[in-house]
């Protein structure tokens, strides 16, 4: 049952106040997405591809690299967007209890759940500009186009942060968060299409590759990065839009049985 | 005088269990209420459906004469909640946990730094402005979070267990905060186990236990219904003394090693005990609104 009066604009003031907190180390922040995706291309680049021939993908041949290039942002997207509303919502929501001085504010719980979730993008986003900024260089990303991918990371970054809330809504403690990663982080960071086409999986294995969101968004990353992809891109992003949503949904309920009582 | 609260047969159930139980009260515009009893008792329960972080079971709750149900955002946003939980944000700096707060309440920019500046100034925090909140002392960090109550400039200041944890000093400065505040004409809510604290801040109090009202009124006037204006402690009473108290019918809780006799003072009981009985090891004081609540309340501990 979802209130559509406890939505308002207001929520816009608490993703503010994680950009605040965020400005004060962004620095930090700044160094993953900038030598990740250097650390793939020479691992993959010069000491894989070499063994590895080209990869047939979307009617293309393709170099390793140039296949797996586009990937890498899909999958710093989702460590962005899930890390942010598991461990970071659950200190802030848990230990510094910032989850109740805020619900003493005109602000009401859907209105800090949804913000924590489009902050969350937010940081996605950022770490995909800079990774396709860095991947933009080295030529593994075509442009115009490829500008379309902060748009891909804001609905990515989305529908991953909206089940890393649902976790968050769910988990007893903080040390359980082992557990949604290891059974469906990694691997949907396996199998998603990311370091090989999803057809080299057998054929039953298939259609479950195809229902992780993280596989949608690297779909999405190829046909921005690459000018094609196995899936039409309006496909992926619906399926996203959906996974957000349905997810966001069930975030806010579990999020509103453990917090209001 | 209007009621800025009124609550009528409120009730929240729990897993089944009802941790309010039943309670009509009222606060009205410009007194201070106090709200008492011991853990568990349901005060903070209670104070979580006025500030609508709870959802209210059964019964009707209004504020500024609006149901809470209905108008919960609009309530929240004439309130200041001091909360019993250290709920400053940790990641902030002292003026930023201010401003961003008055950001919840759609207070502009620049207005919020006004505020801020004066509610730091008020409450002796101006030079701490840019530390982090975890380098703030328990007195300074409580003197925070009622600042921030107060950046919305509300007309009801609700406070659970303000002082609990500080030392004397701070516990002192954060009354003195309090009374200066009521002074103004702000409607404060509190509760707290420091009996001392109700009795001088509180117009009128409430004590409560398992959900229900055992008493309602001013903290004089329940010191004299409930405990007597003088109490006499008496360590060791042999049996005459017992004898002739429970003839005359004397108020008294028997704590075996201690007897705590409860008389209006003057009287000739209270006469009589101290001249025929009282050699020595026994206490002449005044009654306090402690002798009330664990009169009322039981001494058993709870938890």
């Amino acid at each position: 049952m979802i209130d559509p009066g406890a939505f308002s604009l207001r929520f816009f003031k608490v993703w503010k106040r994680n950009l605040v907190t965020y400005r004060r180390i962004w620095k930090v922040n700044f160094i993953t997405p900038l030598l990740e995706p250097l650390l793939y291309i020479l691992a993959f680049g010069l000491g894989f591809s070499g063994m590895i021939g080209d990869v047939a993908y979307a009617g293309m041949s393709l170099g390793y690299t140039q296949f797996m290039a586009p990937a890498l942002i899909a999958t710093a997207v989702m460590w962005n967007a899930f890390f942010e509303t598991t461990y970071a919502s659950f200190v802030r929501m848990y230990y510094q209890k910032t989850f109740d001085g805020m619900l003493a504010t005109p602000l009401s719980l859907e209105e800090i759940i949804l913000a924590e979730i489009v902050w969350s993008a937010t940081k996605a986003v950022a770490a995909a500009a800079i990774m396709t900024t860095v991947l933009g260089l080295l030529g593994f990303v075509a442009f115009p186009a490829g500008l379309m991918l902060l748009p891909v990371a804001l609905l990515g970054g989305l529908a991953l942060g909206a089940i890393g809330m649902f976790f968050t809504g769910i988990t007893p403690t903080i040390d359980m968060f082992n557990l949604p990663i290891f059974l469906f982080i990694t691997p949907m960071f396996l199998f998603s299409g990311t370091f090989f086409p999803v057809s080299n999986l057998p054929a039953w294995a298939q259609p479950a590759a195809l229902a992780f969101p993280l596989y949608h968004l690297v779909e999405l990353t190829r046909f921005f990065a690459l000018g094609a992809s196995d899936t039409h891109p309006l496909i992926s992003c619906g399926y996203l839009l959906l996974f957000f949503l349905v997810f966001g949904g069930v975030a806010l309920r579990a999020m509103r049985r453990r917090l209001i009582t | 005088m209007s009621a800025l609260i009124e609550a009528r047969n409120l009730v929240k159930v729990y897993n089944g269990v009802a941790a309010v139980d039943d309670i009509s009260f009222y606060v009205s515009t410009g007194e201070c209420f106090g709200l008492l009893g011991p853990n568990g008792a349901g005060k903070t329960t209670t104070i979580r459906m006025l500030y609508g972080f709870s959802p209210i079971s059964r019964g009707r709750l209004t504020l500024f004469g609006q149901d809470i149900r209905k108008h919960w955002r609009a309530i929240k946003g004439r309130i200041g909640v001091c909360q019993q939980d250290n709920t400053l944000d940790p990641d902030l700096t002292v003026e930023q946990n201010l401003l961003i707060y008055a950001g919840y309440f759609s207070i502009p920019a620049a207005e919020a730094r006004a505020r801020s500046a004066e509610l730091l100034a008020f409450f002796a925090l101006t030079h701490r402005k840019d530390a982090k909140v975890m380098e703030l002392s328990g007195g300074m960090a409580r003197r925070l979070i009622l600042a921030r109550a107060l950046v919305n400039r509300p007309e009801l200041l609700i406070l659970d267990e303000p002082t609990t944890g500080l030392d004397p000093q701070s516990r002192h400065q954060v009354w003195d905060k309090i009374a200066a505040l009521k002074k103004k004409g702000l409607t404060v809510l509190l509760t707290t186990h420091y009996m001392e604290e109700a009795a001088s801040l509180c117009d009128r109090l409430m004590i409560i236990d398992h959900g229900k009202i055992l008493v309602e009124g001013g903290p004089e006037d329940l010191i004299n219904r409930y405990a007597g204006r003088q109490v006499i402690e008496i360590e060791g009473a042999d049996a005459s003394l017992r004898t002739y108290l429970s003839d005359h019918g004397a108020q008294l809780d028997d704590l075996g090693e201690k007897l705590i006799v409860y008389t209006s003072g003057g009287s000739d009981l209270h006469r009589t005990i101290q001249e025929e009985f009282c050699t020595e090891r026994c206490t002449f004081r005044n009654g306090t609104l402690e002798d009330v609540f664990l009169r009322l309340t039981g001494r058993e501990l709870r938890e």
